[in-house]
């Protein structure tokens, strides 16, 4: 085990990849000569070349439009989308085609595309520069959503989705990037996609969260712990298709359910996971399910103002305390 | 109308043979009766949703698929019936999806819009305006980064020329010199807005000259001269880059079933239908010794005969079954624990 950063670890899994498969591309703004704005593919042009490692205009539906293409012509593109705030611009090629055409054509059509981005606020980059809209692309059957929250889950998730025949939109976080971690040294470790893991044991109250949000979680818990509080924390690590198992499973041991996303609150995946487990563990739950998430309005500027309206630590323990009856 | 087409000499038969050439007309004819078949099952409720005709523009098509070849590829959007028989569909499962079948070429989960076959490098039928062009554009990085001397027609109508994606794929295919020749089916109008009232440039071909590529314009009413100009069109994008062409043309009907066409003159169509590529193209073969009216007439009857077995084929084919309504959502699906 090597213990390295969630970057080197992405930056691993797509060197890996490309070394492994030569179908296997990337395409994107600024990821070949500038080394991509987060330092992800730095050096790939020169170990790769400017067939494998493409520099595109400021063009997102086509730079997403022409990688569901050579998807369908047999390759596996790897499509970089600066920051998840840009795949609007993307939406309808990610949403009405990559989506949908294994579906409309009867499985003649194959769509064996990743595209990865980055989410999440907290780095003072205004409102259109710092969204967490991750639940909106989880909308989408056809679609599989992967959001990892550890350096180990970036490296093995992106491995699998490469190797996955489905689109798999795959979201990194902007302030992880810099996160240390054991990452096993095989160059086939992998991660499924659609199995949610649990990240912290516990016995009294079950925390539900991922990507950013998995990490502020865990620090609350080691928090709860010092209170003699025992949180179990389950990271989904893939928003679609969604696990929860794992989580209905927890709920009968602590009869507590707290989610915790960065994302709004309303529509949220908070909402999806007290919905199903209301459905599946209703009698199991002594507490209303709780839900923390990010304040109703776009991120401002303003660092103070930023970070209030973002989840916090303090935030997790007062939701953990309130199903707990102990405020 | 600002619209005027290039002078140029059309082509007398194109150095092709008696049956290829018989071929083409035969395949304009079936188009013809097909889409007329068509409406009629719409109106007596056997299709549904939406039905665009190809009626009128046939000989584009027709002209282009002789030109393509089996290694190539195939995009369009979703007035796509003609386009599927002239690549080389079944017909009759051609048929069969527009009646929502089991049989149908996208197995009746496409419909009218979405047809498809990956074994004829027939990637659909597409429904979103200038959504394929992104796609298609995409096919022609992967032939470039194969190696393979596989180029894509990408065919569209006017109206997706002032979307973004048009932009945006043009742009990047010349930046890149992909094989793709984008084949503008102008037929005068988006739904009910005509050209010169939704684009600046009304001769859409000219929008090539502002990404320094290739381009031109054909009589689309001329199958030969849609297929010499599509021939030479695809020539010079697997040599060098992408090529825009403008096929001027016509639809008779509305843009779909149910349009009320308040948006033009039975003049103006009467004057288009007077250069019927079909009757056209039946007069040159005849005064070219090609063929008389007789064997022409011949063709119409096997047409007529191979429509009622398409028909029939469509009708008694089955519906898709239950578990079709889950299938293929995902290649790997990854169920529930």
């Amino acid at each position: 085990m090597a213990v390295i950063t969630v970057r080197e670890a992405i930056s691993q899994a797509l060197r890996e990849e490309m070394h492994r498969d030569e179908r296997v591309f990337i395409i994107g703004e600024e990821i070949g000569r500038w080394g991509g704005t987060y330092a992800v593919t730095r050096g790939f042009l020169d170990e790769f070349g400017e067939t494998r490692v493409r520099d595109t205009p400021i063009a997102e539906s086509v730079i997403v439009g022409a990688a569901i293409g050579a998807a369908i012509a047999g390759l596996r593109p790897v499509a970089e989308i600066m920051t998840i705030n840009f795949a609007f611009l993307a939406m309808d090629q990610i949403v009405n085609h990559a989506a949908k055409l294994h579906y409309m054509f009867n499985g003649q059509i194959r769509c064996p595309l990743v595209i990865r981005t980055v989410g999440g606020g907290g780095r003072q980059l205004g409102a259109t520069h710092s969204q967490t809209p991750d639940v909106v692309f989880a909308h989408f059957p056809g679609l599989k959503v992967v959001a990892p929250g550890t350096p180990a889950d970036a490296k093995g998730l992106l491995k699998t989705a490469i190797r996955d025949e489905d689109p798999v939109f795959f979201i990194e976080h902007a302030t992880l990037y810099q996160m240390r971690g054991e990452v096993p040294d095989d160059d086939d470790f992998l991660v499924p996609i659609g199995v949610s893991d649990i990240k912290r044991q516990g016995k009294d109250v079950t925390i539900v969260s991922y990507s950013k949000m998995l990490q502020v979680s865990l620090e609350a818990a080691s928090k709860l712990a010092e209170e003699g509080i025992d949180a179990e924390v389950i990271d989904l690590r893939t928003l679609r298709p969604l696990d929860t198992r794992p989580i209905v499973e927890s709920v009968r041991k602590t009869n507590r359910l707290v989610v915790v996303e960065e994302g709004w609150r309303g529509y949220g995946i908070g909402a999806e996971i007290a919905s199903q487990v209301s459905e599946k563990a209703f009698d199991q739950l002594d507490a209303p399910i709780r839900r923390v998430a990010q304040a109703e309005v776009p991120l401002p500027y303003n660092r103070r103002l930023e970070q209030m309206a973002l989840p916090q630590v303090a935030d997790i323990i007062h939701a953990v305390k309130d199903v707990m009856y102990i405020n | 109308m600002a619209l005027e087409l290039l002078k140029r000499e059309a082509p007398t038969l194109s150095g092709l043979s008696p049956e290829e050439l018989l071929e083409l007309y035969r395949q304009m004819y079936l188009i013809r009766r097909f889409e007329e078949k068509s409406a009629e099952l719409y109106t007596a409720g056997l299709i549904g949703g939406f039905l665009h005709l190809y009626i009128g523009e046939e000989a584009i098509a027709v002209g282009a698929c002789k030109a393509l070849q089996a290694r190539d590829h195939l995009f369009t959007a979703y007035r796509d019936h003609g386009w599927a028989i002239a690549r080389g569909l079944d017909p009759k499962a051609t048929m069969a999806e527009l009646l929502g079948k089991a049989t149908g070429v996208s197995g009746g989960k496409g419909g009218s819009m979405h047809l498809a076959s990956a074994a004829h490098h027939y990637w659909g039928g597409h429904a979103i305006v200038g959504g394929h062009l992104p796609m298609a554009t995409g096919v022609g990085l992967a032939s470039r980064y194969k190696g393979v001397d596989e180029a894509v027609l990408c065919v569209l109508g006017e109206g997706s020329t002032n979307i973004g994606y048009f932009h945006e794929s043009i742009n990047l295919a010349a930046v890149w010199k992909l094989p793709v020749v984008y084949l503008v089916e102008n037929n005068q109008y988006g739904m009910g807005t005509s050209v010169d009232r939704a684009s600046a440039v009304s001769n859409v071909f000219q929008r090539g000259c502002a990404y320094e590529i290739a381009n031109d314009q054909v009589n689309g009413q001329d199958v030969l001269e849609v297929y010499e100009a599509v021939k030479e069109a695809l020539e010079h994008v697997r040599r060098e880059g992408p090529y825009l062409l403008e096929a001027v043309t016509y639809r008779y009907v509305g843009h779909s079933m149910g349009d009320p066409e308040r948006y033009r003159q039975k003049a103006e169509i009467e004057e288009w239908r007077a250069r019927d590529p079909i009757q056209n193209f039946a007069q040159k073969l005849q005064a070219h010794g090609v063929a008389d009216a007789a064997q022409l007439e011949q063709i119409h009857q096997a047409c007529e005969a191979e429509l009622v077995e398409i028909v029939r084929f469509a009708e008694e084919s089955p519906e898709p079954p239950d578990e079709a309504l889950w299938e293929h959502v995902y290649v790997n699906p990854i169920e529930p624990q």
